[in-house]
């Protein structure tokens, strides 16, 4: 039962990415939704600076990992159709509810927003059905 | 000072998901996969970022302004409608069958996988069609 649960790293990584996501907000008013902002960061000529200056720190992070740290490796997932369907219901979905995990389940959980606590229960419980439904879990790849 | 504070944000973001293993979708569906090996870390990264953000952002309501900006940009939709809903489920389920949300998508791309960069590709194409729905 539960061998595969990394309760360090996993408070460790969390306490980062909320750190990343306070220092946006404290120090330029903005919600770290990273669907939105890499999205306008594409299509809104409006502060298209902070925004591809964001994704590059996204992109950067595993590299910098990568780099300097040997140890530090990750799977990634077969190619097939299934990348094809998530992709474009990831895509859509993000888009037409204006947020992921990171907008709605951390910013918005974190504001106690009804809105994104709502999203976030539906699509965690949207996951976990076809997850169970569809993969072997962690066996997957 | 705006664009170096972004980029460390995004950075600080995805070495979070890394150190934690969110960027592998074998760990994120360890967790959504509901199984004799459930693997409760997910809810952990959660419970950490929020026990981060949400104390600092309670505090930032003293504040009239953001160090850097002339105000706050918090999201003024309240309104838990028909487009958040069926978003929240079309993204759930995209979310289960790979194991991928956005930031996770993104941080792997230098990785070179082909699979993480055409799904990054889908991403945007759907993000396309969000807005003409």
């Amino acid at each position: 039962m539960m061998e595969n649960f990394t309760p360090f790293s996993a408070l460790a990584g969390g306490a980062m990415i909320g750190a990343g996501a306070l220092i946006l907000w404290l120090f330029l008013g903005r919600i770290a939704g990273i669907s939105g902002i890499t999205q306008q960061a594409f299509t809104n000529a409006q502060g298209r600076g902070w925004r591809l200056a964001f994704v590059a720190g996204l992109l950067c992070g595993p590299l910098v990992l990568t780099s300097f740290w040997q140890d530090f490796s990750y799977a990634t997932p077969q190619l097939g159709w299934q990348v094809v369907v998530a992709g474009l219901l990831v895509g859509i979905g993000t888009g037409l509810g204006s947020g992921c995990t990171s907008g709605h389940g951390i910013c918005g959980i974190g504001r106690l927003s009804k809105r994104s606590l709502s999203a976030t229960i539906v699509f965690m419980l949207a996951g976990v059905l076809i997850a169970t439904a569809f993969t072997q879990g962690a066996a997957t790849w | 000072m705006v664009i170096i504070i972004a980029f460390l944000s995004g950075l600080l973001m995805t070495l979070g998901m890394a150190v934690s293993a969110m960027i592998d979708p074998n760990k994120v569906l360890g967790f959504l996969h509901i199984g004799p090996n459930w693997d409760p870390s997910l809810a952990l990264v959660m419970a950490a970022a929020l026990a981060v953000f949400a104390p600092g952002y309670f505090l930032s309501k003293k504040r009239q302004a953001p160090v850097c900006e002339r105000e706050f940009h918090a999201p003024t939709n309240q309104q838990i409608d028909r487009r958040l809903l069926v978003g929240a489920v079309l993204f759930g389920l995209g979310w289960g069958l790979v194991g991928y949300c956005p930031g996770p998508a993104i941080a792997a791309l230098t990785s070179g996988s082909i699979a993480t960069i055409t799904f990054v590709a889908c991403m945007g194409l759907g993000w396309f069609v969000s807005r003409k729905i």
